[in-house]
């Protein structure tokens, strides 16, 4: 504590600082190139009314939280983590009362002219605790019920989330997964899963009589190429009819009683536009008002897809050149500087520039790997896995929605999309990351 | 917590390296596999908006332009954007109902695609336009109104001369190998057909970008792309418009032609055919509706009689047999024939209008008193001509003399689908009379009956060249182009001369003079005009049609051909009036006020009233004037029921107040005038 300055630079990753400053000013870049409308581009940048100068009004806040964060002794972060996430649950459940509707969601709170987004803010939260429980020396993650402890560290706020009308926010959580994974969760889990996704895409693409054949026909396969195994041990059969069991119901009845009762019509309808297929839903028992909604919100999201598509498609190899893509100029993509920055991108830099975007960030997500791998201390290296499982679910999310190959849940890309709590959050997420890395000789409890 | 799971971070790093690059085959894919969504970023973000140049203005020989551009609007519509609007309003004021609304929006979709504007209705009505400006407000976004230049006719005359334009279709863009676009218009008959690419211009090309709502909110890459529209050029004819309206005037009612030709040029000053139409009425929103009334017309409105209409000369044909015989050496101007009231040369007597002796003395008295007589031994003395060596020989000798008058053959005058008229060939009568013919078998040819057929022009044409003393230039309409460049090789064919004949102009004169005395003395003195030496000749034109099946004899036709001043002529006239009888009854004194018109510019109270006794003078076959009555009370019927319809589709509580008045009153104003232009 004697000498401050010098104790802010030592030991910190230039090198992420370095990705995310470029990250955030092409993120400004694209929203300038995208709302700039011929004002003064001087008062523009200074009246804070623009989109692009308040994205830089967020950006200077998050670099002075930044600096405070670096400020701040890494041993604060395990200590308060549990407060925290008591705090962010509490922030989530205020919602619920104090919510102010804002284009169809229940997530936000405003207050004197700030939206504050909890479910946004709540990751960085989880991540803390979740990195404090799966760290803690008495754990044995081999046990069940330590299991069952993180997955609900993790599932509680995302329960929450949904009942926002955030799914998309809420599937962020599952990302936690993969930190799970790393530090011992059965692999298998990850098969489960991997295997019910596959299942689940199938469901959507296949009759389900065929599907059906076709599930059935390889059971049959099973047990014929594995029946000296069955001679010798039965529970393998048991296993393999079980199995069989279990993905035929999925897909005759789990499925569709999930997307009949459960996902609203129009996330259903997104998720079959997707793999473009249209989903006929019955609307008999459906009032007036909740069809025409569904048509609407069907409507939109073909239309931003349709048109992010072409916006990218037509970027071809070099890119038309920052602010002369027709697409995103002229407001055909909508929720562009949000959720579809990454349009201006494949618009304007075309294949080179979206790959490069996609270079850099595959550059970020390892780089945060190789630094959780050389941490001392458990919790630093739990965390920082968070922090890579959360930027990849976004990375990955966003721009697949955007090029159309994930339904259109609407999660931003990290420190390009317009808006001061994502900035924020992704900002802070990354810079406790960099202070715990810091100090990654000391074993940080 | 030992870091026994050091391996999987491996496993991490390749789900996401997997993840990344299914991203990057998909963007690979994306933008550089196809390039659809290019011409669809195009296609969303550019309008090619086509900027149509204004076509050529034509005028007349003093200046006057006949043919002019005007503005009407089309009302278009942005399917999309129809939401929550006023469709009742737009079906009011258009006079549809709700049916064609409904309608004509599917067409649009079809046609255009829903994010798209189409014509919803083209060349507003004035008084839906007057109704639609008002109230546009009232329907934007989804409806507006679009410039559209049309053709406009200040004098309502020459319909026939100068055309109609209209859309292309698919068959005349295949022809030009897709110059032309849908929806562009062309000039579909008359000079506007016949000079479209000086009259058309360029079309210029503006590329703007828009919106995703399509607005337009600026040029396309600063206009690089762009070109401008190069208005078309304006053509100087020789046509006297006052000429014009005075030769229509005197067809109304009437099935004919007149056709008057400035001799020293070949300039065209009138020609008219009867009966015409007002050619505004082939513009705007009631074209194609007009045009098949008329097209039904059993009068034949759109049929240029000038140019199309072939009929027998009779004796308007004689001064071109006197020429063929006085070229080929047969005769002298002196050669004297004696006529008692009829030709024996031949097994049939053909008759003639005068018995006494010496009315066919000498050739001057013989054109004089149009003796047949005297002409049908002509003829044969030309076919026969010795020198020749046999009649076949002869015939086609005969044959190439009326070819080279223009008789037979087209002219190639500046308009299209001009026709040839008729002088058989030798064949024709090998193959009617298995060989055994002889110049008695066609004699009536040399007093312009028989196998014979004439167009008025093309006699127009013959009295030029006796005019001219044995030359002519090909008649045509257009004198000049302005700003003709080099390459305009069009009107070059009209400044060369044609030399027909080589007989002495002391030969000539006698002929000219022959003339003369028809007026002077002879068959045509209602030409006569105080003071100008006038040449001409009548004729009255036997001819047959079919009715109801069976070939019957109709009224003569009839002829009229001159030209004056006798002696430094300035205009050659010929007039046709189907079945009207004697050329002197009704075609001599139409040729007769044309010329007077044209040499003086002005006409005497006197001579106006005989305009007015002609224009009020009906002469249509019966059996014509019976099915086109029919065909009249027809339209007009119909006419009353769509008004009907209209009316009671929309009551009048849709226009209240003082606009109601305003509309009666532009109503109003235009009323008489299409009433005037159903005949």
């Amino acid at each position: 504590m004697k000498n401050n300055s010098f104790e802010i630079s030592k030991g910190i990753d230039w090198i992420i600082v370095g990705i995310y400053l470029v990250l955030v000013v092409t993120g400004i870049a694209s929203i300038f190139a995208t709302t700039y409308r011929d004002e003064n581009m001087i008062s523009g940048f200074l009246s804070f009314k623009t989109d692009y100068s308040r994205q830089l009004l967020y950006f200077f806040i998050s670099l002075v939280l930044a600096v405070f964060i670096l400020l701040t002794d890494s041993k604060f972060f395990t200590a308060t983590s549990n407060i925290f996430y008591a705090f962010g649950l509490i922030l989530l459940i205020l919602v619920f009362p104090f919510h102010t509707d804002v284009k169809g969601t229940k997530s936000i709170i405003r207050f004197s002219g700030f939206q504050l987004q909890p479910a946004e803010l709540c990751k960085v939260f989880v991540n803390l605790a979740l990195a404090k429980y799966l760290s803690s020396l008495d754990l044995n993650f081999k046990k069940l019920r330590s299991q069952l402890i993180a997955a609900s560290l993790v599932l509680v706020p995302a329960i929450l989330t949904i009942f926002q009308s955030e799914t998309g926010l809420a599937l962020v959580y599952f990302s936690f997964f993969l930190v799970m994974y790393r530090e011992g969760l059965p692999s298998a889990i990850l098969v489960i899963g991997f295997s019910l996704a596959v299942l689940v895409v199938m469901t959507l693409l296949i009759d389900e009589n065929l599907l059906a054949i076709i599930l059935t026909l390889a059971a049959i396969g099973f047990v014929y190429t594995a029946k000296r195994q069955i001679k010798r041990d039965r529970s393998v059969l048991v296993l393999i009819v079980s199995i069989w069991v279990v993905a035929v119901g999925i897909q005759r009845f789990a499925v569709p009683y999930f997307f009949n009762n459960v996902l609203k019509p129009y996330q259903v309808q997104r998720i079959y536009a997707t793999v473009g297929k249209d989903f006929q839903v019955d609307t008999e028992s459906m009032s007036e008002e909740d069809i025409k909604k569904m048509e609407d919100k069907k409507k939109a999201g073909n239309y931003n897809v349709k048109q992010s598509k072409i916006a990218i498609g037509s970027g071809g190899f070099w890119g038309k050149g920052l602010m002369k893509g027709t697409q995103t100029r002229y407001d055909f993509v909508p929720e562009q500087r949000t959720d579809f920055i990454f349009c201006t991108i494949g618009e304007g830099f075309g294949f080179a520039g979206s790959i490069v975007l996609l270079g850099l960030y595959l550059f970020m997500l390892f780089r945060i790997i190789s630094m959780a791998e050389r941490q001392r201390s458990a919790f630093s290296r739990t965390y920082a896995y968070g922090v890579a499982s959360v930027f990849f679910f976004h990375i990955f999310i966003n721009i697949g929605m955007t090029i159309g190959i994930i339904p259109v849940i609407g999660i931003t890309l990290p420190f390009m999309s317009y808006g001061g709590t994502s900035l924020i959050t992704f900002s802070v997420l990354l810079f406790i990351l960099i202070r715990l890395d810091a100090d990654r000789q000391m074993v940080i409890r | 917590m030992p870091a026994f799971n050091q391996s999987r971070q491996n496993v991490i790093k390749l789900i996401f390296l997997v993840a990344f690059i299914i991203l990057a085959i998909r963007l690979l894919f994306l933008q550089l596999a196809s390039t659809k969504y290019d011409l669809l970023a195009l296609d969303n973000a550019v309008s090619k908006k086509i900027v149509y140049p204004d076509r050529g203005i034509i005028f007349d020989r003093k200046g006057r332009s006949i043919l002019e551009n005007t503005q009407t609007y089309d009302l278009m519509v942005m399917p999309t954007q129809l939401k929550g609007l006023d469709t009742a309003g737009i079906c009011s004021i258009l006079k549809i109902d709700i049916e064609t609304f409904r309608e004509r929006i599917i067409g649009a979709i079809i046609k255009n695609g829903r994010y798209r504007p189409s014509i919803f209705e083209s060349s507003l009505s004035l008084e839906a336009f007057v109704q639609l400006q008002e109230n546009i407000f009232r329907f934007e976004p989804g409806f507006f109104l679009q410039e559209r230049p049309i053709r406009s006719y200040p004098f309502k005359a020459a319909a026939h001369i100068l055309g109609y334009v209209g859309e292309v279709d698919s068959s005349i863009l295949k022809k030009t190998n897709y110059y032309y676009q849908m929806g562009d218009y062309m000039g579909l008959s008359g000079l506007e057909r016949f000079y479209e690419p000086i009259l058309m211009g360029q079309r210029g090309v503006r590329y703007q970008i828009k919106d995703n709502k399509n607005r337009i909110v600026g040029s396309y890459e600063n206009g690089l792309y762009d070109s401008l529209a190069i208005a078309g050029r304006n053509l100087r004819t020789s046509i006297d418009i006052d000429v014009q309206v005075l030769a229509e005037r005197m067809l109304k009612n009437k099935l004919g032609a007149i056709v008057a030709i400035d001799p020293r040029s070949g300039g065209i000053i009138a020609m008219a055919s009867g009966p015409t139409y007002d050619p505004n009425l082939l513009t705007g929103n009631q074209r194609k509706n007009n045009f098949s009334w008329m097209l039904r017309d059993t009068a034949r409105p759109l049929f240029n009689r000038a140019i199309k209409g072939q009929y027998p000369p009779g004796s308007t044909v004689k001064p071109a047999g006197a020429l063929i015989a006085l070229d080929e050496g047969v005769i002298t101007p002196a050669f004297g024939l004696g006529c008692s009231g009829a030709y024996f040369g031949c097994r049939r007597p053909i008759g003639c209008t005068h018995k006494t002796s010496g009315h066919a003395g000498n050739l001057r008295v013989a054109l004089a008193n149009s003796c047949n007589s005297y002409f049908s031994h002509l003829y044969r003395l030309a076919v026969d001509n010795p020198q020749l060596g046999g009649t076949v020989n002869g015939y086609l000798r005969w044959k190439q003399y009326m070819n080279s008058f223009g008789l037979g053959v087209r002219l190639g005058i500046d308009l299209p689908s001009e026709d040839k008229g008729l002088i058989v060939d030798t064949s024709f009568y090998n193959k009617l009379y298995n060989r055994s013919w002889s110049s008695c078998t066609n004699v009536f040819l040399g007093i312009g009956q028989g196998e014979m057929q004439a167009t008025p022009l093309q006699m127009a044409n013959m009295m030029c060249i006796i005019a001219n003393k044995g030359f002519y230039y090909t008649p045509h309409f257009v004198q000049s182009i302005d700003g003709q460049l080099e390459s305009d090789t069009v009107l070059n064919r009209y400044k060369q001369k044609h030399q027909v004949t080589n007989i002495s102009n002391e030969t000539f004169e006698i002929v000219q003079l022959g003339m003369q005395d028809v007026v002077e003395q002879g068959t045509g003195g209602v030409a006569r005009i105080e003071g100008i030496a006038v040449a001409a000749k009548t004729g009255t034109a036997e001819n047959y049609g079919m009715i109801y099946g069976k070939r019957e004899k109709l009224k003569d036709h009839s002829w009229f051909v001159c030209f004056a001043p006798r002696e430094n002529p300035t205009i050659a006239v010929a007039v046709i009036v189907e079945n009207a009888g004697f050329g002197a009854t009704w075609a001599g004194p139409m040729a007769a006020l044309v010329m007077e018109k044209y040499l003086r510019d002005t006409l005497s109270a006197a001579r106006w009233k005989e305009v007015e006794r002609i224009e009020n003078t009906e002469i249509i076959l019966p059996i014509v004037k019976t099915k086109r009555n029919r065909l009249d009370s027809l339209r007009k019927e119909k006419m009353r029921k769509l008004q009907l319809k209209a009316t009671a589709n929309h009551p009048v509580k849709n226009n209240p107040g003082k606009k109601t008045a305003v509309v009666h009153y532009h109503l109003s104003a235009i009323k008489p005038d299409n009433e005037e232009q159903f005949i």
